[in-house]
C-alpha cells in the first residue's frame, strides 16, 4: 500500500526566509500609535506588538518588533503604517 | 463590528513559509484562522496554497490540512464532514481554494456539495488567475487583463461565482477583501456559527501575477473596493446586504476613478482608451443595478 506523506507544523518550513530580503523595514517606535495595522497585514507574521509580549503586560508601551529572521522585506507594513513609523532601507550585503 | 484591535493573538500561519513576499494568501489565511480558530480541517487543492505550506516533512500551517486533487475539494470536504459527524466532532471542514480551482476546475464538485447541503465552509481566495503555474487566465480574470494565455489582454468579462453559488440557496454567501480584514473576520465568525454549506470569496491581489510592487498588495485590494470594481456583501439565507466600504458606496459615496486602480497594475498597461471605456461602463452598469435592487431601507 502506498504511504501518505505527512508534514508537521514547524517554524521556518522554508528556512530563514529573512535571507530573501532586499529592503529591510526599520521602525521608529517613538512614532508608533499601536494601531496594529502592520501586525495584521504582514503576510509573514513577522511583526509582534510590544504590548502583546508577556514581559510588557500592564505597561503603557508603544511599538513593534520585527523578526528579521523571517521578514521577507515586502514593504507592506511601511506602505500601510498611518504615521509613517516604518521605513524601508536597502540591505547591506 | 469586529476590530483588528480585538483579533486573537494566536498565529496559525507560521513564520518562514514559502509564499512570495507580499502574498495575499497568507494575509487572508492569518485573519481567517484567527476568526475560525484551530478546530478546523483545511482542504487544499492544487494551488499556490498547496506550495505555500512548505515542503514535506514540514508545514507552515498550524492546523490539520488535507491536500487533494484539483477538481476534488468540495467532494473531499463532503467526505471529511461525514467522517467528523460520525466521530461526533465539532471540527469544521474548510476548503481553501484558488479561483482556478473554484470558478473553473472545482465548480462541478462545489455545485454538487452545495446542492447536497453538505456541512462545510468553502473559501475561494480570488487572485483572478492561475498563479501557481505561472499566470494563466481563469474564469475570474477580468476583461483586458494580461496573462500568459491572454497576452494581448483577455477579451471576455469575468463571471461572478458568488452569484452562481447564491443560486444554490445556501445559508451564507459573502465576498470579502484582504484590505478589509475586520469585515473578513466578521464574516468568518458568522460562517463559523452556521450550519450547512457556507461560501466566502476573498479578493486577493497577487504581486507577480498582476505585475505590481509587492508593497502594494493591500493598497490595490483597497482601491478595488473604493472604485467599485470589487464589491463587499453578504447574503444570509439569500438576503443580500452590502458591508463595509461598499455599503457607503451604495448609500451614495462617490466611487474613485477606475483608472487609478488600473494604472497601478502592469497587467493592464496595454489597455486602449476604448478598453478603459468598456471597463468603466461595465462597472457603472453593475452599480446602477445594485442601486435599483439593494439600496432601500
Ligand atoms: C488536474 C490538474 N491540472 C493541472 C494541475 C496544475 N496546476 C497546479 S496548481 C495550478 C493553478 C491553480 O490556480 P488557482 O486555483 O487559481 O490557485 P492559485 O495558484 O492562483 O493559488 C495548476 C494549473 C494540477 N495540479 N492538476
Ligand atoms: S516588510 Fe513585509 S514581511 Fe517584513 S515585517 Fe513588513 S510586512 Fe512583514
Ligand atoms: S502600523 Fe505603524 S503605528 Fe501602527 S502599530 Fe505598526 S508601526 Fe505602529
Ligand atoms: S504567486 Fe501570488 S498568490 Fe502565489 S504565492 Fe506568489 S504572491 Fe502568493
Amino acid at each position: 500500500m502506498m504511504e501518505t506523506a505527512i508534514s508537521y507544523p514547524t517554524e521556518g518550513g522554508m528556512g530563514k526566509t529573512g535571507t530573501w530580503r532586499i529592503f529591510r523595514p526599520v521602525v521608529d517606535n517613538s512614532k508608533c500609535i499601536n494601531c496594529r495595522i502592520c501586525w495584521v497585514y504582514c503576510p509573514d507574521a513577522a511583526i509582534k506588538m510590544l504590548m502583546d509580549m508577556p514581559e510588557n503586560e500592564g505597561k503603557d508601551i508603544k511599538g513593534i518588533e520585527i523578526d528579521y529572521d523571517y521578514c521577507k522585506g515586502c514593504g507592506i507594513c511601511a506602505n500601510e503604517c498611518p504615521v509613517k513609523a516604518i521605513k524601508m532601507e536597502r540591505e547591506e550585503k | 463590528m469586529a476590530s483588528i484591535k480585538n483579533f486573537p493573538k494566536e498565529e496559525y500561519v507560521l513564520k518562514g513559509h514559502a509564499a512570495c513576499p507580499g502574498c495575499p494568501i497568507t494575509i487572508a489565511l492569518r485573519t481567517a484562522l484567527k476568526a475560525l480558530g484551530n478546530d478546523v480541517t483545511l482542504i487544499v487543492p492544487a494551488s499556490c496554497s498547496a506550495v505555500v505550506q512548505s515542503l514535506v516533512p514540514k508545514t507552515s500551517f498550524n492546523v490539520p490540512v488535507l491536500n487533494i486533487a484539483f477538481a476534488a475539494s468540495a467532494s473531499a470536504a463532503s467526505g471529511v464532514a461525514a467522517a467528523l459527524k460520525r466521530l461526533g466532532k465539532k471540527t469544521i471542514p474548510v476548503v481553501w481554494a484558488g479561483d482556478g480551482g473554484s470558478y473553473d476546475i472545482g465548480i462541478q464538485a462545489l455545485s454538487g456539495a452545495l446542492e447536497r447541503r453538505e456541512d462545510f465552509i468553502y473559501v475561494c481566495y480570488n487572485n483572478q488567475m492561475y498563479s501557481n503555474t505561472g499566470i494563466q487566465r481563469s474564469g475570474a480574470t477580468p476583461y483586458g487583463a494580461w496573462t500568459t494565455t491572454t497576452w494581448t489582454g483577455k477579451k471576455e468579462m469575468q463571471k461572478e461565482l458568488a452569484e452562481i453559488v447564491m443560486a444554490h440557496h445556501i445559508p451564507y454567501v459573502a465576498t470579502a477583501s484582504i484590505a478589509y480584514l475586520d469585515d473578513l473576520y466578521e464574516k468568518m465568525k458568522k460562517a463559523k456559527e452556521m450550519e450547512g454549506p457556507r461560501y466566502i470569496e476573498i479578493f486577493s491581489p497577487c504581486p507577480p501575477g498582476w505585475r505590481f510592487d509587492m508593497s502594494k498588495t493591500v493598497e490595490i485590494a483597497r482601491l478595488a473596493v473604493q472604485t467599485g470594481s470589487w464589491v463587499l456583501y453578504e447574503a444570509i439565507n439569500g438576503k443580500i446586504e452590502f458591508t463595509s466600504y461598499s455599503k457607503m458606496l451604495l448609500k451614495g459615496r462617490e466611487r474613485k476613478p477606475i483608472e487609478d486602480w488600473l494604472r497601478m497594475q502592469g497587467r493592464f498597461r496595454h489597455l486602449t482608451e476604448e478598453d478603459i471605456k468598456r471597463i468603466k461602463e461595465a462597472i457603472d452598469e453593475k452599480w446602477k443595478y445594485y442601486m435599483q435592487i439593494y439600496n432601500k431601507d
